[in-house]
């Protein structure tokens, strides 16, 4: 994990490095691609939520019950932060702090998105042996 | 920060270590989360444990997975938030009808959620994200499953079918003795144990000998019954679904099969307390009416379960008359030392002759059972009869197996009621026990007089049959029970005739009763049976069955019924061992199974249709079926659990 990960992952996510081996050399990238996808159904789903203005917590909390745990299983910390959050805001009714909150989970979100692509492009282009010697 | 080794670690060293032992490599683990990231997450650290994993993403794909496969998995871990099916839910109805262990896991780390998890039965609780660390331990999950069914099952010798390898077996067998921390019920069993040696020493030889399948059993105390019943009432006796009961009883360990074999006991139980008042109505209104109404036909019943039971050297009876005290309210009175005590002394064995005649008399002149019980000598109540059936309870258990012998004779002697009994069995007004014994009758009777001079086996089988003939109506058994029973019964005495064996005996019951019950393919196998065994249950029985006659005398059938139920259960027992069927037999397992036997006997003849529907209903009867064979032994360690001590006097 390089330097320019620094803050924005966790140790989870030096695990799923661990992960990787011959038989699954691409294993991190493909399970941040699968987060990537799944998380931007969620975020739609709560976007979708939010702008209906009825704020059902309940439900706003569900999904970023599922948020939160995906982000928190590839070492999202920054956007773990933010889910966390959102749900105290959704523990108290905090419609305005939900709001609020959501744009930080977007917007980490979509920073983690970018900083990951650009890392797993150097990955590949340093090839397979190389991905095997990551690190800060 | 990794160096390329590292990177490669995982896999050689979670599993690695252990070249002799692959163990846990090969776990088979089933990983439910809805989640896909995690999921993938999860597979690929399982697998690098060398797990072998199969993951699902949606609950109820999860559970018909586990459903189709019971024995293909070895653990589950299961995400607890899911869109179709609480993680809790599903680790319910795993618990419950696998009996897997489950690991619950969350992002969720509020307290309340793990404790939910624990009480729910999960045997760990991870929070995510999960660490790779936390699933190369999983397996201890699995082993500590097995190694406490391991320390009941081994006590009572049995085998435990493993998933594992060999050597883990072996390891669980070794801890066992050392584990102090398992179910609930070994302390219990233990003691029992003991204090079961030191009476019956026959019997206990040949649990050694039978016992070889048990799991661990649950077992229902007054308290876990009352919340069972507790429950059945709330939902409704014919609403209550075992998985329903469990829910509302919500009682850590206990499981679905648990409950859905205590609910067909149960409900059998009703169905008999039903079905006595309808068929029995007159003989039971003298019960009924009697000084002690809380002697009613059931705990005379009670007694008499206790007695046959016992006197088998099975004694769960004991717990079931708890239990069905429980039921009906009242607790007390069914063994009331003192109680037994003067009627033994009324009952004496010394001169069954003239008790005998006297029952003829009683017969002959008086049509309904209540003269019987009027008409039987000593101006009994029927609380007293109650209590006889107690009596006979703890004499057997007090005499042990040394007894029997004696109590043959006097059952020999006893032959003689015999035919007296049958005759009165007409004017009890059940139909189609007349119609059984009646048809019966003069082959027994005939068979008691050769069988009576011989001392074999066969012969105590006669006495029992007569003694039990007349006792039937009292027990509150639906006479009607056991067409097919009487049929065997009949072939047996003619096989009897024929060979004169003890062995011969029970086969004859085995055809019958698989008729009735068609779940039984493996009864015609049956040929392997101990000898001994068997002839160790009939003497038994004759034991209950001479202490019945002499008490009674005219009475018939409940007792044979019992026999019958013995034989089979010895028969299912047999048989089962080396099949080694479902064994999900808990605590009161063996209790609840005889009494289910007894019943269902009884309920079968005028209704076999009630019989198979109940079958039909429930896949569960099939299963407590086949399981009732097993507990023969454990019932006793069972019973032993609730000896005396406990019975609530």
């Amino acid at each position: 994990m390089g330097k320019c990960m620094q803050g924005y992952l966790d140790e989870q996510f030096m695990e799923l490095e661990e992960l990787q081996d011959d038989v699954n050399p691409n294993f991190v990238e493909e399970v941040a691609t699968l987060y990537f996808k799944d998380s931007a159904r969620l975020i739609n789903s709560i976007d979708q939520a939010l702008e209906r203005g009825s704020f059902d917590f309940n439900r706003l909390d569900n999904y970023m019950h599922q948020f939160k745990g995906s982000s928190t299983s590839i070492g999202a910390s920054k956007v773990k932060t933010e889910c966390t959050m959102f749900r105290e805001y959704c523990r108290m009714g905090n419609a305005e702090g939900c709001l609020r909150t959501f744009q930080q989970v977007k917007k980490e979100h979509a920073t983690l998105r970018k900083k990951l692509e650009h890392y797993f492009q150097l990955a590949r282009q340093a090839g397979p042996k190389e991905t095997a010697r990551r690190s800060k | 920060m990794l160096n390329p080794g590292q990177g490669r670690g995982p896999d050689s060293g979670v599993a690695g270590g252990s070249n002799s032992d692959p163990f846990p490599a090969g776990l088979r683990v089933l990983v439910v989360d809805d989640d896909p990231t995690c999921l993938m997450i999860l597979e690929r650290m399982l697998r690098t444990c060398l797990y072998r994993v199969t993951k699902c993403n949606r609950a109820e794909i999860a559970l018909s997975l586990l459903r189709k496969n019971k024995n293909g998995f070895d653990i589950v871990i299961s995400d607890v938030h899911m869109p179709d099916m609480d993680g809790f839910k599903l680790l319910e109805h795993v618990g419950l009808e696998m009996d897997l262990p489950v690991i619950m896991m969350s992002a969720d780390d509020s307290k309340a959620v793990v404790l939910k998890g624990v009480t729910h039965g999960a045997v760990d609780y991870l929070i995510k994200p999960v660490r790779i660390e936390a699933l190369k331990n999983i397996w201890q999950h699995v082993v500590r499953k097995k190694r406490n069914e391991w320390n009941v099952s081994e006590h009572s010798g049995s085998v435990e079918e493993n998933t594992g390898g060999g050597e883990r077996q072996q390891q669980q067998r070794d801890d066992a003795d050392n584990n102090s921390s398992s179910a609930n019920n070994e302390g219990s069993w233990r003691s029992s144990r003991k204090r079961k040696e030191g009476e019956v020493d026959e019997q206990g030889d040949d649990k050694e000998d039978t016992s070889s399948l048990k799991k661990p059993r649950v077992v229902w105390s007054v308290e876990l019954h009352q919340q069972f019943v507790a429950a059945v009432n709330q939902l409704g006796v014919d609403k209550a679904v075992p998985k329903k009961i469990l829910e509302m009883m919500n009682v850590p360990g206990l499981t679905r099969e648990n409950v859905a074999s205590h609910l067909q006991k149960y409900r059998i139980y009703l169905r008999r307390l039903g079905g006595v008042s309808q068929h029995q109505g007159n003989m039971n209104h003298s019960f009924m009416t009697g000084p002690d109404p809380s002697f009613g036909p059931l705990s005379s019943l009670n007694g008499f379960d206790l007695q046959a039971l016992a006197a088998a050297g099975q004694l769960p009876a004991q717990s079931l008359a708890q239990l069905q005290a429980a039921g009906l309210g009242r607790p007390s009175s069914l063994n009331k030392p003192g109680m037994s005590v003067d009627q033994r002394s009324i009952f004496s064995f010394e001169n069954p002759k003239l008790r005998n005649g006297q029952m003829m008399m009683n017969s002959s002149g008086g049509n309904k059972q209540v003269n019987l019980l009027h008409g039987v000598p000593m101006g009994m109540e029927p609380r007293q009869f109650a209590g006889g059936g107690h009596m006979r309870v703890q004499q057997q258990q007090i005499c042990g197996g040394g007894r029997v012998t004696g109590q043959n004779v006097q059952s020999s002697g006893m032959m003689m009621p015999v035919g007296g009994g049958t005759s009165v069995l007409p004017s009890l007004g059940q139909q189609q026990q007349q119609m059984m014994l009646s048809s019966s009758v003069p082959r027994r009777s005939d068979l008691t007089d050769t069988s009576s001079n011989r001392v074999l086996p066969a012969a105590t089988h006669s006495v029992v049959f007569n003694n039990f003939n007349s006792e039937l109506p009292r027990n509150s058994f639906p006479l009607a029970s056991a067409p097919g029973i009487s049929v065997s019964y009949q072939e047996e005495v003619n096989s009897s005739d024929a060979k004169g064996g003890a062995v011969i005996t029970t086969a004859g019951f085995d055809n019958p009763s698989y008729d009735i019950f068609n779940d039984y393919p493996q009864h015609n196998n049956n040929n392997d049976w101990d000898l001994q065994n068997i002839g160790m249950v009939f003497n038994s029985h004759q034991d209950t069955t001479t202490a019945a006659s002499a008490a009674f005398s005219s009475s018939s059938s409940t007792q044979r019924k019992r026999q019958e139920v013995v034989a089979e259960q010895v028969q299912n027992h047999h048989q089962q061992l080396p099949s080694q069927s479902l064994n999900h037999m808990n605590g009161s397992g063996s209790v609840r199974v005889k009494s289910e036997r007894v019943a269902e006997t009884v309920t079968c003849p005028p209704a076999t249709t009630l019989f198979q529907e109940q079958y039909n209903q429930e896949d569960l009867m099939s299963a407590l079926l086949k399981q009732e064979g097993l507990p023969l032994v454990d019932n006793e360690f069972d019973f032993d659990g609730y000896s005396i001590d406990n019975i609530p006097v």
